[in-house]
């Protein structure tokens, strides 16, 4: 079954690089196929994975050493997510991009890039998770650079100097855990019994360091800014599902499923994390207001946001690690709204700073309610998902005794609100400079991919209650795995 | 019917020393129609290879005494799983350069070229030394193969004629007979002191005295010449870049690492009792330096297929920091030797991805008309194939996953770290960064969109194909593993695992 | 005639033929200086041969000398080819970048 996930992305993606660049409805029809049967996937293995069936397929990389593919809940959490999204994203992509060049080498990086993220969710040894961390390194790559113009070309240079170096330290962390201790099985609570603490304390943090550099750690987030110059689906796919929730995913995995939070706990290396992240959070925001670049804006939060999870998960109580847990997908439904507008509106408007939003309420309304509703979520405003999230991690925060948690959410929800609102406002409130006629929203299925996910981050916030909803889903995981 | 093919006793290891020189002599026989045979005749050598590995699997190493006469007088050849996984590598290299080379040297109709009727004999007799080097048992023999292959490279760069191959040929050939004297005085110490030239008699014999010592440093020096391992490495660069693209590929995927598999061969199966831990931690340091240098020439070059021939200089550094690691076997790994697994490893995750390389990058000088580097911007676009080759090489040889580069750098690694001698996992990961940096150098090329479109001739989609094949191999070897890791297994020397002295 | 003679002779012979190869730069000399040290080392090995007064002659070594001139008779060969091409094509006798050196090579 595994292995069934992991070819919906990976099968197209070969398939599109031997396609001749103008056999474009093949490629759609690949493309689309394979997002579909992957959601298909999906949605059964959840429902198998809530009734607690287990898949799993091994393939032995050297004695001891194995590729091992596992669905477990956290993973499908992640997997979820992407798959929703990498079909939204591939719908938005083939209208974005039209009939620009190099589509099949695009399109085919694209669907490696998700067969990567899918491998990273269902990782079940840090090998195996090293394995598809490097490949979305290698994958997204071509993506970045996609126009092929000087400032893509050093922007690629940057990323890749920061995900490699950032990769090369994951490494050696890895190596060192598991020169201890032999190969190292993600498994609850951790295996890591027999090895000194300074060792354990040091491996941490050279883990962490080399994940926060694509979960954009400030001062490790220097990469993402500037990767801003990719067409709109990519910043999408990187903010929104890929890359940084990569690195924020491998935390998550590192801190339950590698060391444990008692062990954690005893190695006192929670709240230097949660410091960390906090104060990422906040720098995040703040450098997010002075951007007057609208993607670049959008980059900052997705600094500040991603570190929400990192937040939630290093304070190891139940309610913060479920508000995390839940952040991660709403960060995506919400984080991949705005930059499906923002995307939309320069292609369409070619809008791309913020004082130029003036009046687009009315020539795109769509597009801009879609972007509302983004936004506001991530300011935090009820009923949207971004509500939900911080509303657990604030009171995760409490319940750990961390009451500056609580602070930390409020400054930074100000500060979302000090970035957004005079987006929304001028959006809606300005008149637009020039007389922009209406009816430039089209073709639909530009504008619809970003009013969906807009729709889906109000019902993950409004129907959070469900079983089946992120919220939900995170608290099954907490339940089932991380309950002391 | 197979068992019985795979039978021990059945000689395919001296088929695969056998056939190919009788290809070659039918070669010249044929002059022109050579081309006929090769296909053919690789693709027996291929089967014969995966024989001789299957053989091994199934029986375990064994010695083949040639036409039934024993040491001290007969030659024997040793068939274990390093001989027969050098073996695989050499023959799937070969068979992807013969399918590049076959209509690249096709006699025009016009006139016959003197490259055209050299390279074939020239390419099985190269063919022929590799698998004698791997399978020899005895010293002198060895010396011989080593020769044979010393000459028929030499006489690969030089096959075009051009003044600066010519000098690069020369230069390479008074490096590579030096190191031959110095291989053969340490042959003739050796035998002074114990009679003996077979592997498995002077094994039994040597002990750590004077005579042996120096024997082995001669020995060692002479071989280190001819593997371009830092700071001898000068000659490599200009003859591997200069040499025809088939050439290139098989002297820098393979030529210079049966030299390397001699020093193994020579420390770790025969004076394992002669080395000391000065000696290992300075094979470590000119490994380091050579992964170190060889890098940061290769990111300052500009012209294409010298970059690919630094590359050859750093990435042989991998392979001398075993030298170091082994006997570091801690508890907790499941893995006996890891270092000189991992060693090995790397030398064959190389071969194919290196002759990749070399083959796309002809491709791309091809279509450029031009081997530097400025004129590849926007190739990605015309080639897209030998690109995406390049690209999977270059994954290799940055050590990423999933590739054999990677599995080799992980056990390597993990030796190191598991023997506490940090400094050798530090060398390990900046000679990735570095390659990083140089290759992406290349490959960022590949993906500029260039302001004009750049006149290109045109390239069969299925030369492309077979760089992309030799790439894929490289990467494949990181996934499917378990096979040549079992392979390797098989007849390892004892100090693999206990370490060298 | 002992070993130790031989030895010694075929000691001296590398020594000339290695400072032959390493401080003259022109091409033909070079080859002489490798043919010299290859003689030195087939001496020394030879000399081996006889393991003491009575007790005969051991062969290998003998037939090892044998192959091993003959193999450095066709490396000579290739590399007086070599250099008589890069003679045709670019009029040096020298590896470029070496400058013939004065005195005995500038003739």
């Amino acid at each position: 079954m595994p292995v069934l996930v992991l070819s919906t992305s990976l099968v197209p993606a070969i398939v599109i690089f031997f396609l001749a660049e103008a056999q474009q409805r093949t490629r759609t029809l690949v493309n689309i196929a394979g997002a579909l049967a992957k959601l298909a996937l999906v949605a059964v293995m959840l429902d198998g994975v809530a009734l607690g069936v287990a898949y799993e397929t091994r393939l032995g990389l050297l004695p001891g050493l194995d590729l091992l593919l596992r669905v477990d809940a956290l993973a499908l959490l992640f997997l979820t997510l992407s798959a929703f999204l990498w079909l939204l994203t591939t719908i938005y992509a083939i209208s974005y991009l039209g009939q620009g060049p190099h589509l099949s080498r695009f399109f085919g990086f694209f669907s490696l890039c998700v067969a990567a993220t899918t491998g990273i969710a269902l990782s079940g040894t840090l090998v195996t998770f090293f394995i598809f961390y490097e490949l979305l390194t290698l994958s997204t790559w071509p993506l970045v650079v996609h126009q092929g113009d000087a400032r893509s070309i050093a922007a690629g240079r940057r990323y890749l100097a920061y995900t490699l170096a950032g990769s090369a330290v994951l490494l050696l962390g890895i190596v060192w855990l598991e020169s201890r201790t032999g190969p190292v099985e993600f498994t609850v609570r951790g295996s890591l019994a027999g090895v000194d603490a300074p060792t354990l304390q040091a491996v941490f943090c050279l883990l962490v360091a080399g994940l926060g550099v694509k979960t954009a750690l400030v001062p490790l987030h220097g990469w993402l800014p500037a990767a801003m110059v990719a067409p709109a689906p990519v910043s999408a796919l990187l903010h929104a599902v890929a890359v940084v929730k990569a690195g924020a995913f491998g935390i998550v995995r590192i801190i339950y499923d590698v060391y444990g939070t008692t062990l954690l706990h005893e190695l006192s290396l929670g709240i230097p994390l949660a410091a960390v992240a906090a104060f990422t959070v906040i720098y995040g925001s703040a450098r997010a207001l002075q951007q007057d670049d609208i993607k670049r804006r959008l980059a900052f939060s997705t600094v500040s946001q991603v570190s929400y999870i990192v937040l939630g998960a290093s304070l190891f109580g139940p309610y913060s690690t479920i508000g995390g847990l839940a952040h991660l997908v709403h960060q995506g439904l919400m984080k991949i709204t705005l930059f499906f507008c923002a995307g939309a509106l320069a292609e369409r408007l070619h809008v791309h700073k913020v004082r130029e939003l003036d009046g687009i309420g009315r020539t795109m309304p769509w597009t801009a309610a879609a972007f509302t509703v983004g936004a506001l979520g991530m300011i935090g405003v009820p009923p949207i998902a971004g509500f939900v999230s911080k509303w657990y991690l604030g009171l995760g925060g409490v319940q750990a005794g961390h009451v500056w948690v609580v602070l930390v959410l409020a400054g930074s929800s100000l500060l979302n609100a000090g970035y957004f609102l005079p987006l929304i406002y001028r959006a809606w409130f300005v008149p637009g400079a020039m007389d922009r006629a209406p009816g430039r929203e089209r073709p639909f299925w530009l504008i619809a991919p970003a009013v969906i996910t807009a729709l889906a981050s109000l019902g993950v916030g409004a129907l959070a209650g469900l079983a089946m909803s992120p919220l939900g889903w995170a608290t099954l995981i907490v339940e089932r795995n991380y309950t002391p | 019917m197979l068992p019985d093919l795979l039978a021990v006793g059945v000689p395919w290891a001296v088929a695969s020393i056998v056939l190919p020189l009788a290809v070659a002599l039918a070669a010249i026989a044929l002059g022109p129609h050579a081309r006929h045979l090769v296909l053919p005749g690789a693709l027996l050598g291929a089967v014969i290879a995966l024989a001789a590995a299957a053989q091994v699997l199934a029986h375990g190493a064994w010695h083949h005494a040639v036409g039934g006469w024993l040491p001290p007088l007969g030659i024997r050849l040793r068939l274990d799983g390093l001989a027969a996984s050098f073996l695989v590598a050499t023959a799937v290299v070969a068979c992807g350069v013969a399918g590049f080379s076959r209509r690249l040297f096709e006699p025009s109709a016009r006139r016959e070229t003197r490259a055209g009727f050299a390279f074939w004999p020239l390419f099985f007799v190269m063919w022929a030394g590799l698998n004698a080097v791997f399978l020899g048992a005895d010293l002198f023999n060895l010396y011989v193969a080593l020769e044979l292959l010393t000459l028929t490279a030499v006489a690969m760069v030089a096959l075009d004629g051009k003044a600066e191959t010519l000098a690069a040929a020369i230069r390479y050939l008074l490096f590579a007979l030096l190191g031959s004297l110095a291989y053969l005085l340490g042959v003739a110490l050796l035998y002074a002191r114990y009679g003996a030239l077979d592997l498995g008699l002077l094994r039994a014999a040597a002990v750590p005295d004077a005579i042996t010592l120096a024997a082995g440093a001669i020995m060692t020096a002479g071989l280190m010449a001819k593997t371009a391992i830092f700071p001898l490495h000068g000659w490599l660069p200009p003859a591997h870049a200069g040499a025809p693209t088939p050439a290139s590929a098989m002297l820098s995927a393979l030529v210079v690492k049966a030299s390397f598999y001699l020093i193994a061969r020579l420390w770790f199966d025969v004076l394992p009792a002669a080395a000391t831990v000065e000696t290992s931690q300075l094979f470590g340091a000119l490994g380091a330096g050579a992964i170190v240098f060889g890098s940061l020439l290769a990111l300052r070059q500009e012209q294409l297929k010298l970059v690919i021939a630094y590359s050859t200089v750093a990435q042989l550094g991998y392979l001398f920091l075993m030298f170091p690691l082994t006997g570091s076997a801690a508890a907790p790994q499941p893995w006996a030797a890891a270092a000189w697994t991992g060693g090995m490893f790397h030398a064959l995750a190389h071969a194919p991805a290196k002759a990749a390389m070399f083959l796309a990058a002809g491709l791309m000088i091809k279509a450029c008309g031009d081997g530097r580097l400025a004129p590849l911007a926007g190739i990605g676009r015309d080639l897209p194939i030998a690109c995406f080759a390049f690209g999977l090489a270059a994954v290799s040889l940055m050590g990423l996953p999933p590739s054999g580069g990677f599995t080799a750098k992980y056990l390597l690694l993990t030796a190191a770290l598991a023997s506490g001698q940090w400094w050798w996992a530090l060398a390990i990961l900046a000679g990735g960064l570095l390659a990083a940096a140089y290759l992406f150098r290349v490959l960022n090329r590949f993906l500029i969109a260039p302001a004009e479109a750049a006149p290109r001739v045109a390239v069969a989609r299925r030369d492309q194909a077979i760089a992309l094949a030799l790439a894929g191999v490289s990467i494949l070897l990181g996934l499917a593993s378990l096979v040549p890791y079992q392979l390797l297994q098989i007849g390892r020397p004892a100090a693999a695992v206990g370490g060298l002295s | 005639m002992s070993p130790i003679l031989y030895a010694a002779t075929g000691a001296v012979l590398v020594g000339i033929g290695v400072f032959g190869l390493l401080a003259r730069t022109h091409l033909l000399r070079r080859i002489l200086a490798f043919n010299v040290i290859g003689s030195g080392i087939f001496l020394a090995f030879g000399g081996l041969g006889s393991r003491g007064p009575g007790s005969g002659v051991d062969p290998v070594p003998q037939a090892i000398v044998i192959t091993g001139i003959v193999v450095a008779l066709a490396a000579t060969a290739l590399a007086v080819t070599l250099v008589t091409r890069l003679f045709e094509e670019t009029g040096a006798v020298t590896l470029p970048g070496e400058h013939p050196a004065e005195g005995p090579d500038a003739s």
